[in-house]
């Protein structure tokens, strides 16, 4: 094992065509931590994902997982992982259970029908579990999914999106689930568009157009982001943030209900844009930290007229 | 690598009987195809072949044999492509389908039309597809009057073009009746069969790669192999049910005979729906739909039912079509099927086709398992 490490990859590189779409990625998960995946639509998440567990051949790079070698030894690897898609993929003319018996036949579990049950037991779906999975609704789909990639306890899950379309209550019972997997010493990498969820993990890595813009704690990233923001309160900050948008020295302006970021990297100039409006009734103005949020959307500030998809 | 796991390949087995009850549409077309098949094909298509494999057992040698073999050329439906010595010989090449007729002429042939005792000419036909034989055994009805008119010199003149000198008897072998149905329902097996199970695990893959599914199967630790069988399997049994479907209707509604051994025929036809099977396989590792798939089997398909024997007698095709035919697996196993079930024909009698199936079956495998995906790539 290269230390305690489940995750070591080094210039991972992914072409489709002659478009690059992961350049150069490199990242070392020690054992036992939660790693958040972020980045806009289309910057190559899923498709590092797919490299980690051997669903696609990097065109140049290297690295392990849990030990194995990612190029040579994937067989290994999908033994010990559990892959979450992001699209729903088990069998929606299979019920639930069946689902699941599926996936514990396949990973040849001793204990199979007793691993059902308490999945199934798990989810609260003993009811249901004779319904078809396409029957499901679309966050449930995904809770089955979570369950049946858990259910051969694997010591690396790779989730790609696993709590879109899940409500919050859910939500907070996956990421209790995640954190009490992680405590027994099992290794996380997910993706996610969620700022709450990125501010759950030990570390994020912020992915654009297939480059790492950022990585580290929160607060880490927070603070490399060298951004500098003005929190704005009371009246109506709408009208505000229409005056405010274009001046120089502010480079992004956004409206939360009743709050207003203003964020600009240059602390001087930024002050020097505001200073006319800071007198007006009504508002508040407080120096802070940027949120994760606008961090995220000043890294994407570059790239935003690259045309993705 | 790891190493092939039973349990693998029963997960993916079960799945798919499981996946194979729910979709009632599926069901129905196994049933469905082969009763509407049956229905529509009760009537043969005929044709006019010529040139067809001819036996020949002569056992008096003289200037009229030569002189009656020329002749028998000459009508343009016999090519005697052997000679045997002894009636079993001819027999056995009469049973195992390497010649259509076995011509017998007997001793003293040349004396007894010299003495004018009209001797008797031995013609016994395969008429297990009676089409193929028709033409050619009105062609030899028509040869005793005027054949020997060269040889009958001298003191033989007043034979010369009396009436015929000899006889033709002709027998009909396999199908004395010549009933078309005989020939047809029987090689409709291989028809279906190849309709259905390549059409099946074809779309059975393809619909894994459309539905997403196949993502999540390949991120499991499941071998090629194991995926390829596990889809299979189901699918054998599935062609097992079809084709008790067609027999059953063929012995109460075409009364066709069943003179050779169900187990025989059971053998052949493992090896056949495999050989289709992984056909369907190959198709699913090429297709990226579920309709290219369909089209992809449809062109398989089209050969397999006009070039095999089935629509056409095989020898009146031409020599390229047949050079294509005797590479699909339905050409042979028709042969199989009606040496079976119309000559009471054994496997050892019908190695000769039971051995283009086994290298067609693994060839094709070997192709699908080397073209299947183990990546998304
Ligand atoms: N099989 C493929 N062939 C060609 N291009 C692909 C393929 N898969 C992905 N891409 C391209 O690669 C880029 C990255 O896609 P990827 O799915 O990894 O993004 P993502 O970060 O997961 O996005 P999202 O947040 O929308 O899920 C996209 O521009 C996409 O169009
Ligand atoms: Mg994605």
């Amino acid at each position: 094992m290269s230390g305690g490490l489940a995750i070591d990859v080094s210039g991972l590189t992914k072409k489709f065509g002659s478009r690059t779409v992961v350049k150069d990625f490199s990242i070392q998960v020690p054992k036992g931590q939660v790693w958040g995946f972020l980045g806009p639509n289309g910057s190559g998440k899923t498709t590092t994902i797919r490299m980690l567990c051997g669903l696609l051949v990097p065109d140049s790079g290297r690295g392990k997982c849990l030990g194995y070698d990612i190029r040579t030894e994937s067989a290994a690897i999908k033994r010990n992982v559990g892959y979450m898609t992001q699209r729903f993929s088990f069998y929606e003319d299979l019920s639930i259970r069946e689902n699941l018996d599926f996936v514990a036949r396949i990973y040849e579990m001793k204990d199979r029908g007793e691993a059902v049950d308490k999945a199934i037991a798990q989810l609260g779906l003993t009811k249901r579990q004779g319904q078809l999975a396409g029957q499901l609704s679309g966050g449930w789909k995904q809770r089955l999914a979570l369950a049946a990639c858990i259910l051969h306890r694997p010591q690396l899950l790779l989730l790609d999106e696993p709590t879109a379309g899940v409500d919050p209550q859910a939500r907070r019972e996956f990421w209790e689930e995640i954190h009490m997997l992680a405590a027994q010493g099992l290794t996380v990498l997910v993706s996610t568009h969620y700022m709450d969820e990125a501010e759950r993990c030990d570390r994020i890595v912020y992915l654009a157009y297939g480059t790492i813009l950022a990585r580290g704690t929160v607060d880490e990233v927070i603070a490399n982001s060298k951004l500098y923001t003005w929190i704005v309160t009371g009246g109506e900050v709408r009208d505000l943030a229409r005056e405010l948008h274009d001046k120089p020295g502010i480079e992004q302006v956004s409206v939360f209900g009743i709050t207003l970021h203003i964020s600009g990297t240059d602390d001087a100039k930024l002050e020097k844009a505001i200073e006319p409006y800071r007198n007006r009734p009504g508002f508040t103005w407080t120096k802070s930290h940027p949120s994760l949020e606008d961090v995220f959307i000043h890294l994407m500030g570059p790239f935003r007229e690259q045309v993705t998809g | 690598m790891l190493g092939i796991s039973f349990g693998r390949i029963a997960a993916v087995f079960v799945k798919e009987l499981i996946q194979m009850r729910r979709d009632r549409l599926t069901f129905a077309m196994i049933i469905g195809i082969p009763i509407v098949q049956l229905v529509l094909f009760g009537y043969a298509i005929n044709s006019d072949p010529k040139h067809l494999p001819t036996a020949l057992n002569v056992q008096d040698n003289s200037v009229f044999t030569r002189s009656l073999t020329a002749a028998i050329q000459n009508t343009g439906y016999f090519r005697i492509t052997n000679i045997v010595h002894s009636e079993g010989e001819g027999e056995k090449l009469l049973a195992s389908g390497g010649v259509a007729f076995l011509l017998t002429v007997p001793p003293q042939f040349s004396r007894a039309l010299a003495r004018g005792d009209k001797p008797s000419l031995l013609i016994e036909a395969d008429a297990s597809d009676p089409s193929a034989a028709a033409n050619a055994m009105a062609a030899i009805s028509q040869l005793p009057a005027t054949v020997f008119n060269n040889d009958l010199k001298g003191a033989l003149r007043p034979l010369q073009a009396t009436a015929a000198p000899f006889n033709v008897v002709v027998h009909r072998r396999y199908n004395p009746e010549g009933i078309t149905s005989y020939n047809v329902v029987p090689g409709l097996i291989g028809v279906i069969l190849t309709m259905t199970m390549v059409l099946i695990t074809a779309l059975a893959v393809t619909r894994e790669v459309e539905r997403g599914t196949m993502e999540n199967l390949l991120a499991m630790p499941l071998q090629p192999f194991e995926v390829m069988i596990g889809k299979i399997a189901p699918y054998i049994v599935m062609g097992y049910i079809q084709v008790t479907v067609v027999i059953v209707a063929a012995l109460l509604l075409f009364g066709v005979p069943m003179l050779g051994s169900f187990f025989d025929l059971s053998v052949a036809l493992a090896i056949f729906i495999a050989a289709n099977l992984s056909v369907g396989f190959t198709i699913s590792t090429i297709a990226q739909n579920q309709l290219q798939a369909m089209q992809m089997t449809f062109f398989f398909f089209l050969p397999s039912i006009l070039l095999s024997g089935f629509m056409f007698p095989f020898r009146g095709m031409p020599a390229w079509a047949q050079v294509i035919g005797e590479v699909l697996p339905n050409t042979h196993f028709m042969r199989i099927v009606r040496g079976i079930m119309l000559k009471g024909s054994g496997l050892a009698d019908l190695f000769g086709d039971i051995w283009p199936l086994l290298i067609f079956m693994v060839a094709v495998m070997a192709l699908a398992l080397v073209r299947y995906r183990r990546t998304l790539d």
